[in-house]
């Protein structure tokens, strides 16, 4: 499995997009802390970014690699190697390199600025976590959709609906059922509804790591009850894990049934 | 060598191959042949474990092969199309392949024998579709293994290198090697072939040698004696 990784990366890293992506993080860190001295206001609007962009970048790449190197796969598929090995290697190898895209391409203006200096090094690191969670977990749901659909029309366009679905309307969905039920009280159903969208769940932990949510009225202090305590973290950080494993573990389920 | 037993698959509603028996016995060029869609390569992909068969057995030098991987390790097979990643240069995938297999390979007289050292450095992406295959057919016959899988070897070859071939898989028949070889080019067929196995219908119409087959079909010619085989699916269709 290493050697697929190793590949993967190898050829991800020497593609054009790699870097695309990673210069436009950078020239985004740079633009952001030298014409806005104030941090905290920086790494909202990076979240912001992050939080819609990682996903999608990650639903892209994931479908596109997995069509792209279809015929290669099969390749591979005809060599001593185990059917999941060579799927999870490349799996990894697609998130590792979209990871180090984003971790290098924020990280560099964050340290030319002083952020070791800085007590907003704990913001950034949660930051760059879920990033990262971002990533592992979108890749992981584009190849679910790939390894299930063998037109690749389709394929994209059932990867790009399940990105506007939990980037977008999820939230539509949440704000309707929210006003429509605005006499209940919704703390409970709020909590759980964020748990079934990593991107709302990444949102909400960054939110209230930065201690904005005083904004957030009742509902909010609900919120920094549950997410600000260091419980409240690690169950955020281990449903991620869970978004992760789940797709990981269809993927399997699926590997072992299909025909290339 | 190789025991298909009771071979099953369907591809949704279509079922490809019927109840499939198969035995092929150690050495010797066996071409299999068929009509379009007979499932040539699906029979040669479950060999490999690519496609998962609904039914059947398959067993390889005497242990089944379904859901196992090292087997693999011993033999060799020529994919259709040959497509590569095109951030690699050939030389890169040769190594890469190579790195990937626990075993030696002997990669440079056939990188002479068709002339790729101009192109070893190129990326793979830039390379015509007859060097691509050329670049495939060092990778399948690097590695030196008791049974070679080949499908549609000649696609996209020149007619030196469509020579060379040719005499590789003749020496590879020396060794003492089982190779299985689907074409549509009959002349291939009739210069190689020890043994036809030909598929109609999800199952092995017949088998055996070419004088054979041409004596049952009443046949001069293989091409004819082939196509007078095909066309009893097609007079099967139209009635």
């Amino acid at each position: 499995m290493l050697k697929i990784l190793k590949y993967s990366i190898f050829d991800l890293l020497r593609s054009r997009w790699s870097y695309v992506y990673f210069v436009f993080y950078l020239i985004l860190g740079f633009v952001l802390f030298f014409l806005n001295n104030d941090v905290n206001k920086a790494i909202i609007t990076l979240m912001n970014i992050i939080i819609v962009l990682t996903p999608l970048i990650g639903t892209i790449f994931g479908v596109m690699y997995y069509y792209n190197s279809k015929e290669f796969t099969e390749l591979l598929l005809a060599q001593p190697i185990k059917r999941s090995k060579i799927f999870m290697g490349q799996y990894l190898g697609v998130s590792l390199s979209l990871t180090l895209s984003l971790v290098l391409g924020i990280g560099i203006p964050f340290v030319l600025y002083g952020l070791f200096k800085s007590a907003s090094i704990f913001d950034f690191g949660l930051l760059i976590v879920v990033g990262a969670f971002l990533n592992f977990i979108f890749v992981a749901l584009a190849y679910n959709i790939a390894l299930s659909n063998e037109n690749k029309i389709k394929g994209f366009g059932y990867a790009i609906l399940m990105w506007l679905f939990l980037a977008v309307v999820y939230d539509g969905i949440f704000m309707i059922l929210a006003i429509k039920f605005k006499e209940y009280p919704l703390d409970k159903f709020a909590l759980g509804a964020m748990m079934f969208n990593p991107i709302d769940l990444s949102r909400t932990l960054i939110l209230l790591k930065l201690d904005i949510s005083a904004l957030l009225g009742y509902t909010g202090a609900v919120f920094k009850q549950f997410f600000g305590t260091s419980k409240g973290l690690i169950i955020s950080l281990l449903i991620l894990c869970l978004w992760v494993l789940f797709p990981l573990f269809r993927m399997r389920q699926k590997l072992l049934k299909k025909d290339f | 060598m190789i025991k298909i037993k009771n071979l099953h698959k369907k591809f949704g509603k279509l079922t490809v191959l019927d109840g499939l028996d198969l035995e092929i016995g150690h050495g010797g060029i066996f071409a299999i042949l068929g009509p379009n869609g007979s499932g040539k390569t699906t029979l040669i992909k479950c060999l490999l474990g690519m496609v998962i068969p609904n039914k059947g057995e398959i067993e390889y030098q005497g242990k089944n092969v379904l859901k196992e991987w090292d087997y693999r390790n011993n033999l060799n097979y020529l994919p259709q199309i040959a497509n590569f990643p095109a951030n690699l240069s050939v030389i890169e995938l040769i190594k890469m392949v190579k790195n990937l297999r626990p075993k030696q390979a002997n990669e440079q007289h056939l990188i002479e024998l068709f002339g790729l050292q101009p192109f070893l450095n190129k990326k793979l992406g830039n390379l015509s579709g007859g060097t691509k295959q050329k670049v495939n057919i060092v990778l399948t016959f690097m590695f030196d293994s008791d049974l070679i899988i080949l499908d549609e070897p000649t696609t996209g070859l020149d007619p030196i290198a469509l020579i060379y071939l040719k005499e590789l898989i003749q020496k590879e028949r020396y060794k003492g090697k089982t190779i299985l070889i689907t074409t549509h080019i009959m002349s291939v067929v009739e210069e190689l072939a020890d043994e036809i196995v030909f598929l109609l219908d999800g199952k092995i119409y017949f088998k055996g040698s070419v004088p054979k087959l041409k004596e049952q079909t009443h046949q001069e010619n293989l091409e004819r004696a082939i196509a007078k085989l095909i066309s009893k699916q097609y007079h099967k269709e139209t009635v």
